[in-house]
C-alpha cells in the first residue's frame, strides 16, 4: 500500500516579511497573541509591533481576524462572551492583560472608533465631555471640548449648536463626533475599525484627511477593507490571511510602498491585486 | 507593446538601409510610417489610463502599467530618431556618402541589439535575469558611446581637410547622434523593466548593480 504524505504549506510568515522596530519607537506590541471564541481559534501566534505616531493599517480578506486583533489592543474582546486571549499585548512596554491593569484606564489611553457611528443619546457637548466627567476631570471642560471638536474637524459645523443632540448630526458628522469623544481624554493610540465604511465619499475623504493630521500626535491603527484607502492613509500595512482551517495569521507587515508596490508574500500580491479576497 | 516595438525596429532598419543605399523613396516611407508609431503609442496610453481609472491596480499590476506607459514613450522617441535619420537621407539627396559607413552601421547593429534585449527584459519576470540583461545593456551603451566619439573625430578630420565635406559631415554626425540616442533609450527601457520586476527605481551604470534586498 502506498502511503501519501500530504504536506501542508506553512502558514507562518517568513520573519523578514514582518517589520520590527527599535523598542523605543514601539507603542503597542502583540507577542504570540492567540484569540479564541469558545473552541474556535480566530487568530494565532501574532507577533506585531506598532510604532509611535504612525498610521498602521490592518488589511486582509473577510474573516481573517483583523477586528479580533484590533480589539485586543484595548481589551474590547473580553466584552465578548467566550473570548479567550493568550499571549501578551504590551502598551509602552507594559502588559495590559495583567490582573492589576484596569481595562477602563486602558480604553481611555487607547481609544476606539467603530464602523457604525455610535454617539451617546446626549447633546454634542456632553458626548465629548462624558469621558472627562467620569474620569473626574477638574480643568476647563469648555476648552477641552472645543479643542477636541477642532481636532476632529467638527467645531466649525457645531459650535453654534452644542446643545443639539448628537444623533441629529449626519453620519459623517456623528463619526467625527465619536472621534472627538475619543480624543477628548487625550489618548496615545486611537483604534479605528473600518471607520468610513458606512460613510459617503466626501465624509470618507474628511476622515482620511483627519487621520493624516492626527497621526502627528496620536498613533493610529485602522482596519479597512478598502485597499486604496489603506494605500492613501497608512505608513505601514499588516496583512492577515487565513488558511483552510480559518485561523488568521500575520503573513506580511511592511511599509506602504512595499506592501502595495512590491509585496514579498505571493498571498499579499494576490490579495492587493484583487485576485483573492 | 510588441507591435509598437516591431514598428520601431522596422523604422530603424529601413532608415539605415536608406542612408547607406541612398534610397530616398525608402526614407520617405520611414517618415510616413512614423504616424503609425505615434498612433500606436497613444492607443497604448489610452488603454493604460482606462485600466488605472477602472481597476485601481496595485503591486505588479501597477508596476506593469507604469512600465508600459514609460516604455511606450521611449519607443515612440526611438521611432522619432529613425525618422530623423530618414530626414537626413532626404537632405543628403543623391550626394555620394562622405566615406564608407563602417562605424555608423556598427553602432546601429549594437543599438538595435540593445533595443531587442531591453524588450526581452520587459517581458521577463525574474528580477535576477532582468538585472543581468539590464547590466549588459549598460556596458554595450558605453561601447556605442565610444563608437560615436570615434565617428565624431573621423568626421571632424574630414571636414577640416576639405570644407566641401562640411555639409555631408554634419548630416552624418546627426545620424550617429540619433543612433547613440537610440542606445540611450534602450538603456532607459531596461531601467523601466527593472522597476517592473523589482519595484525599485535604479539607474544603470551606477557604482554597484545589486538588487535591493528582498527583490
Amino acid at each position: 500500500m502506498v502511503t501519501t504524505t500530504i504536506q501542508t504549506l506553512s502558514q507562518e510568515a517568513k520573519s523578514d516579511n514582518i517589520l520590527s522596530f527599535d523598542p523605543a519607537e514601539v507603542v503597542l506590541e502583540a507577542r504570540a497573541l492567540t484569540v479564541s471564541y469558545g473552541s474556535k481559534v480566530a487568530i494565532e501566534g501574532i507577533n506585531f509591533q506598532v510604532p509611535r505616531n504612525k498610521v498602521v493599517a490592518l488589511i486582509g480578506p473577510s474573516g481573517t481576524g483583523k477586528s479580533t486583533l484590533i480589539r485586543c489592543f484595548n481589551r474590547m474582546n473580553e466584552l465578548i462572551p467566550g473570548a479567550r486571549v493568550r499571549g501578551n499585548v504590551l502598551f509602552s512596554g507594559n502588559d495590559i492583560y495583567t490582573p492589576a491593569t484596569d481595562p477602563t484606564e486602558v480604553r481611555f489611553r487607547i481609544g476606539m472608533v467603530f464602523q457604525r457611528p455610535n454617539p451617546f443619546p446626549k447633546n454634542i457637548y456632553e458626548n465629548v465631555a462624558f469621558g472627562l466627567r467620569i474620569n473626574g476631570f477638574k480643568g476647563d471642560l469648555d476648552e477641552v471640548v472645543e479643542k477636541s471638536l477642532i481636532r476632529a474637524a467638527l467645531w466649525d459645523e457645531v459650535k453654534d449648536r452644542l446643545k443639539d443632540s448628537g444623533l441629529s448630526l449626519s453620519g459623517g458628522q456623528q463619526q467625527r463626533l465619536c472621534l472627538a469623544r475619543a480624543l477628548a481624554v487625550d489618548p496615545e493610540v486611537v483604534l479605528m475599525d473600518e471607520p468610513a465604511s458606512s460613510l459617503d465619499p466626501i465624509s470618507t475623504a474628511r476622515i482620511e484627511d483627519l487621520i493624516g493630521e492626527l497621526s502627528a500626535q496620536v498613533t493610529i491603527v485602522i482596519v479597512t477593507h478598502n485597499m486604496q484607502q489603506a494605500a492613501r492613509v497608512a505608513d505601514y500595512a499588516a496583512v492577515l490571511m487565513a488558511g483552510e482551517e480559518r485561523i488568521g495569521r500575520l503573513i506580511e507587515y511592511g511599509t506602504n510602498d512595499q506592501v502595495f508596490g512590491a509585496p514579498k508574500d505571493p498571498r499579499t500580491e494576490a490579495y492587493v491585486t484583487g485576485r483573492i479576497g | 507593446m510588441i507591435l509598437l516595438s516591431g514598428l520601431v525596429e522596422n523604422s530603424i532598419f529601413n532608415s539605415l538601409d536608406a542612408l547607406k543605399d541612398r534610397d530616398l523613396e525608402l526614407s520617405r516611407r520611414v517618415i510616413a510610417d512614423d504616424e503609425r508609431t505615434d498612433k500606436k503609442r497613444f492607443d497604448i496610453e489610452n488603454v493604460c489610463f482606462e485600466m488605472l481609472r477602472r481597476e485601481s491596480p496595485m503591486a505588479t499590476d501597477l508596476r506593469r502599467i507604469i512600465a508600459i506607459l514609460l516604455i511606450s514613450s521611449e519607443l515612440e522617441r526611438i521611432g522619432d530618431y529613425a525618422k530623423g535619420i530618414a530626414k537626413i537621407s532626404l537632405r543628403m539627396g543623391s550626394q555620394p556618402p562622405l566615406k564608407d559607413l563602417v562605424d555608423i552601421p556598427r553602432m546601429a547593429e549594437l543599438a538595435v541589439g540593445m533595443l531587442k534585449r531591453s524588450l526581452e527584459a520587459f517581458l521577463e519576470r525574474d528580477p535576477a535575469t532582468v538585472l543581468k540583461l539590464a547590466t549588459s545593456l549598460s556596458q554595450e551603451d558605453d561601447m556605442v558611446d565610444e563608437l560615436n566619439e570615434r565617428v565624431r573625430l573621423d568626421l571632424l578630420d574630414l571636414m577640416k581637410e576639405d570644407p566641401g565635406n562640411i555639409e555631408r559631415g554634419t548630416y552624418l554626425l546627426w545620424a550617429a547622434h540619433n543612433i547613440e540616442r537610440i542606445a540611450d533609450r534602450a538603456t532607459n527601457i531596461a531601467e523601466r523593466a527593472l522597476f517592473q520586476a523589482t519595484g525599485r527605481v535604479m539607474e544603470l551604470g551606477g557604482p554597484t548593480q545589486a538588487l535591493p534586498k528582498g527583490a
